[in-house]
């Protein structure tokens, strides 16, 4: 089975910039003729996670591996870490600062719709030096 | 309900997608939290929204709305402008209220989704 590997850098505080890789994700999954149900789950997760590198971290990458039957989506960044995860995993808990509520964001919605999109989800994180997520989507239509 | 019968009846300014007037949307969904936004499984979506920003623009792609209604004569400037004309995404500004903007359509015949 083939895999196709990407890698994205994503800058913290970037908000210009921020869904550059998820759009890129879209459009490439559309080319290779993906259902446009799960096109949508994989970027909703994706994107939301790149909103959370921009807000909270200091850098981060990307990296998405693609083979015939399933996404594999892993964003690791360097930043302060998430001190208490199964908060974070609660809706309507965030530590987000007011430039990321101006933007929209930063309800505490992020982590949980992320997990509810996704058929795979992990999360580590170590205070002071950052976060990793996994999140695995079957291209084949199952639901999350 | 046509993207362009939506900008008529809102009183709006059609800001890019002249090519997207005869666009049908069903549903719409009123909102300046793109979070929520992205929790919404609907693909014939307008988007209502005071929020005026680059991210509006990348939620609504990613949400796979069909079109932004931006209330209250908000700023759209050109970086919003050109990202909306590169995802296919219709913007149309008016000068009135989210609630108002929200009834005007509700009575025309555009959905809520719950």
């Amino acid at each position: 089975m083939s895999v196709m590997s990407f890698e994205y850098k994503v800058e913290g505080g970037d908000f210009t910039r921020a869904g550059y890789a998820s759009s890129q994700v879209k459009k490439m999954l559309k080319q290779l003729g993906v259902e446009a149900v799960i096109i949508k789950r994989v970027v909703v997760c994706l994107y939301e996670a790149e909103v959370n590198i921009v807000a909270h971290a200091y850098h981060g990458v990307i990296y998405i591996s693609l083979s015939s039957d399933s996404i594999n989506m892993r964003l690791v960044d360097e930043g302060p870490g998430i001190p208490d995860i199964p908060r974070a995993m609660q809706k309507g808990f965030s530590t987000a600062s007011h430039e990321v509520r101006e933007m929209g964001f930063g309800a505490g919605m992020g982590l949980p719709n992320i997990k509810d999109n996704a058929d795979i989800f992990n999360i580590n994180s170590e205070v002071g030096k950052g976060t990793v997520l996994e999140i695995t989507i079957n291209l084949t239509h199952k639901a999350a | 309900m046509r993207v362009g019968d939506i900008c008529e009846a809102v009183k709006g300014k059609l800001i890019c997608g002249e090519d997207k007037t005869d666009v049908d949307i069903e549903y719409a969904f009123a909102s300046d939290l793109m979070s929520d936004v992205l929790t919404v499984k609907c693909d014939s979506l307008l988007l209502i929204t005071g929020l005026a920003n680059l991210q509006t623009i990348r939620t609504a792609e990613m949400s796979d709305a069909c079109c932004i209604l931006f209330v209250r004569n908000k700023t759209i400037t050109d970086e919003m402008k050109q990202l909306a004309i590169e995802s296919g995404i219709p913007l149309i500004s008016c000068s009135i209220t989210m609630f108002r903007a929200a009834g005007e359509l509700y009575k025309a015949g555009l959905k809520p989704l719950f």
